[in-house]
């Protein structure tokens, strides 16, 4: 009809999006095994330079390249906030086709836990959780990912439930079809996109929770140069004017995050285009 | 509509409760047990206090025991002894927490009018240039850690412009008595700013799809055919259809926004409740940590019972099923 | 007052204190036709074609200055009141500030509706009232233009007859009635012709009287089986199961 020719170019357009922070992402991992640790050794000639060719990023008052560290920090603050997310994801299906399969009970109480969590502070929960943990990666993951999966666990659970009153599941009921024979070949293609975006959805939030634990002084020890030791390090310099040690790492963290939001969001769409005309 | 209040009171009530006894629970079985913490290594505690600690906690009792003197020494508010501070909790509470919720109650209000403004123009102005940069703006700050966006603040209005000083909510060394409401505003701006300027993104990005939907909806449709204009259909329909929803969502980020406040009092060395957390949990003095997350957690939780409240019982179509 | 636009050609012109009933299947473009009448559709939507009122090009800043004034327009469905606006305010709306509430008072009773009703949100209100809410809502005096979209589904006899008449007396008061319906039995005990519309063409513009007997009048096949689809008629079955004639609710 009239409006298929905008709807084309919007599609268009939002592969590109897509391919482009995915090559983004991509380059900015690959440059992250490249560069080589030697740019980390200290050097007491090369302290607190502003930025440059040479180093992009400027060096710390330890004489460290900041592109380098940065990238390194990013790479194991996604790591982390990739593990997390993933057991996120489990507790979120685990919970989800609970509450839709165990009746009603079961679904109450999964909500009412829902609830309970959704009604904590998520930073102040995860500080709790990773103080509890005793801290270290141990901490941070637990904190993350037991904050992170109420409204994962909510789409599971209404995707499950409509799916299990379908009329192809009955069929196959009434076909003699184990359970799991359903749950496996009917319930969990069905649910396993929606999983896959809850994921990508979540995976930006999670990070920049993680960033904010390891800014704050919980979990990762100074040493390990998260992205958010590195902001947190580079916070007492700021006063003698090194803004570069707070810029550029922050606004790469930035990057990172929108290109994963975009990602998830633009797979969200294409999935569901009845909400591309937002 | 009493009735739906009460029974969403009750839920509320139970969220409370299991509330009180997950974090219980949680340290019970970590390693960070009071008695270990208090005991161990901390030569400076005296028998006596030790004493009053196992009478607090209950360490002779069962769990459940333990669980139930310690809530009712809550409901009495008694939080128990900072370990850092040598004083009551609930006094450390009291003093922080007006400086806190000034914090928050500036930039929950800042952030819900701007942010509702924006996102009113940005629909309205749909697919243009404002309602790009609107759209923009509020994903790139989604985006946003905000502790590096109060960094960034700070790098430009107090340590290149020399606005604003460099931290804490008043100058150094001068009595907490003597400190003038300039100095207070002064040291306040810019964790203001900074809780504000993040706050706006979320509700303007939902007042924008509300307000799209609402200016396809069939009423908008019908008041356009009857030649209302843009802004009559704004004052009309589009203000009240969105406004409460809007509202609502904005006591629904009240958990945000005290997540937001511990990590705009850390950047500023603003002596709130969030800065008093993130030192109680790095020192490990949990009274202090468990009051304040108590705390923390039962103003999140009436922000979304009020949240809840206005979604459901406030709206006149769903008052008339009652 | 003439619409045409070229390929696919769509044409309907109506005379002053004429009604022209549009029928045709859901999806045809009859809603369509009327929103670009009006100048809302979504913005979307790309629109070629002429409009021209009382001689003269109907421009969208024209459309803009006539609407809710000359050219009144009645919804297909009670949804398009506003569900937070007290009935009575939305009706007010567009009249002239200082007489808007004894003007909305004088509509309530013209259309037989209760003062106090004006205080009340539309999910108080019946369908059958909310249909007069609508009529009191979107016809102003002076009205030269009325387009009515689907005013009938769903409705009981009496309140049919009501509306039909209604929208007569809009035509004899020398407004020009454009009425977009399903129901072509109850359109032609009203309209003066009738335009068939299908897959956003004009069909044939035919006379009321034509539709008569076996429908030896009408020009082409597609309308007059249209007509003998009707349950009254012949009931052509193989019609009906291509869904070109529908029953009860239409498609926007």
């Amino acid at each position: 009809m009239i409006m298929t020719r905008t709807e084309h170019n919007v599609r268009k357009k939002m592969l590109q999006l897509l391919v482009f922070s995915s090559l983004l992402l991509l380059l900015l991992l690959l440059l992250s095994f490249i560069l080589s640790d030697e740019n980390l050794r200290l050097s007491s000639a090369g302290k607190n330079l502003p930025p440059s060719l040479e180093h992009l990023f400027g060096t710390d008052w330890l004489g460290r390249d900041m592109f380098t560290r940065t990238l390194k920090g990013l790479r194991l603050s996604l790591a982390v906030g990739a593990f997390a997310s993933i057991m996120s994801v489990i507790v979120a299906t685990v919970m989800g086709i609970c509450a839709a399969t165990f009746g009603k009970v079961v679904d109450n109480t999964v909500s009412w836990v829902i609830d309970l969590f959704i009604g904590m502070p998520h930073l102040v929960f995860m500080i709790l959780i990773s103080f509890i943990a005793g801290g270290g990666i141990k901490g941070i993951v637990l904190g993350v990912s037991l904050t992170h999966w109420m409204s994962l666990a909510r789409v599971v659970r209404s995707e499950v439930l409509q799916i299990k009153h379908s009329e192809y599941i009955q069929i196959s009921q009434s076909y003699g079809k184990s359970p799991w024979f359903i749950a496996r070949k009917h319930i969990l293609p069905f649910v396993l996109p929606q999983i896959m975006i809850g994921f990508l959805l979540m995976f930006p939030h999670v990070i920049l929770h993680e960033a904010a634990l390891t800014f704050l002084g919980f979990g990762l020890s100074p040493q390990t140069p998260a992205i958010g030791i590195i902001l947190s390090e580079a916070m007492s310099h700021i006063s003698t004017g090194k803004w570069w040690l707070v810029f550029f790492p922050g606004v790469l963290l930035v990057v990172v995050i929108k290109s994963f939001d975009n990602i998830g969001e633009q797979l969200r769409i294409l999935m569901e285009p009845s909400s591309s005309n937002k | 509509m009493v009735k739906k209040i009460l029974i969403r009171l009750l839920r509320v009530a139970t969220l409370l409760i299991g509330l009180s006894i997950l974090t219980f629970s949680l340290i019970h079985i970590s390693p960070m047990y009071p008695i270990n913490t208090y005991v161990g290594g901390d030569s400076s505690t005296s028998p006596e206090q030790i004493e009053k600690l196992r009478e607090y906690w209950g360490l002779n009792k069962s769990p459940v025991e333990q669980y139930f003197s310690w809530a009712g020494a809550l409901l009495q508010g008694n939080f128990g002894v900072s370990k850092l501070y040598r004083t009551p909790v609930m006094d450390i509470i009291k003093s922080r927490a007006m400086m806190s919720f000034a914090l928050m109650g500036t930039a929950w209000i800042l952030s819900g009018f701007f942010g509702y403004l924006l996102g009113a123009l940005s629909a309205l102005h749909r697919g243009k240039t404002l309602d790009k940069i609107i759209k923009w703006y509020s994903f790139t700050l989604v985006s946003t850690p905000i502790f590096w966006l109060g960094l960034i603040l700070l790098i430009v209005f107090s340590v290149q412009l020399q606005w604003f000083p460099v931290g804490l909510a008043a100058p150094a060394g001068v009595l907490d008595s003597e400190v003038q409401f300039s100095d207070r505003l002064h040291h306040f701006v810019l964790p203001a700013l900074t809780l504000s300027i993040l706050g706006v993104a979320s509700i303007a990005l939902h007042t924008r799809e509300k307000m799209i939907d609402i200016l396809n909806s069939e009423y908008v449709i019908f008041a356009k055919a009857r030649g209302e204009n843009k802004w009559q259909i704004f004052k009309n329909h589009g203000f009240r259809n969105s406004i409460l929803p809007a509202i609502s969502l904005q006591f629904a980020y009240f958990g945000e926004l005290f997540g937001g406040s511990v990590l705009a009092e850390q950047v500023f060395s603003y002596p709130g409740l969030g800065s008093t957390l993130t030192t109680a949990g790095l020192k490990g003095d949990l009274p202090l940590l468990m009051g304040i997350i108590l705390v923390s957690s039962l103003f999140v939780f009436t922000g979304n019972f009020i949240a809840d409240i206005l979604n459901t019982v406030v709206d006149p179509r769903i008052k008339g099923e009652v | 007052m003439r619409a045409g636009q070229k390929k696919p050609l769509l044409q309907v012109d109506i005379h002053e204190g004429e009604i022209v009933a549009v029928v045709g299947a859901s999806g045809s473009g009859k809603s369509l036709l009327a929103h670009a009448v009006l100048g809302i559709l979504p913005g979307n939507a790309i629109c070629e074609g002429r409009i021209i009122y009382r001689g003269e090009e109907l421009t969208e800043e024209r459309k803009l200055r006539l609407r809710g004034r000359e050219i009144s327009f009645i919804p297909q469905s009670v949804n398009y009141l506003d569900p937070l606006l007290r009935v009575g305010k939305q009706v007010q709306i567009g009249l002239e500030k200082s007489t808007a509430q004894l003007k909305q008072r004088e509509l309530f009773r013209q259309y037989d509706l209760q003062e106090r009703d004006g205080q009340l949100f539309p999910y108080e209100l019946s369908g059958g009232m909310l249909r007069r809410v609508l009529f009191a809502t979107s016809v102003r005096e002076g009205v030269r233009l009325v387009i009515a979209d689907e005013p009938t589904p769903g409705i009981h006899p009496q309140a049919l007859a009501e509306i039909l008449k209604q929208l007569k007396t809009f035509a004899e008061e020398g407004a020009r009635v454009m009425l977009i319906t399903h129901d072509i039995m109850s359109a032609l005990e009203i309209a003066h012709r009738v335009a068939v519309i299908k897959d956003g063409c004009t069909v044939e513009i035919a006379e009321a009287s034509a539709f008569e007997g076996r429908g030896e009048g009408l020009k082409t096949e597609y309308t007059q089986r249209l007509w003998s689809a009707l349950p009254q008629n012949d009931f052509d079955g193989e019609f009906i199961e291509k869904g070109a004639v529908g029953h009860g609710f239409s498609g926007k």
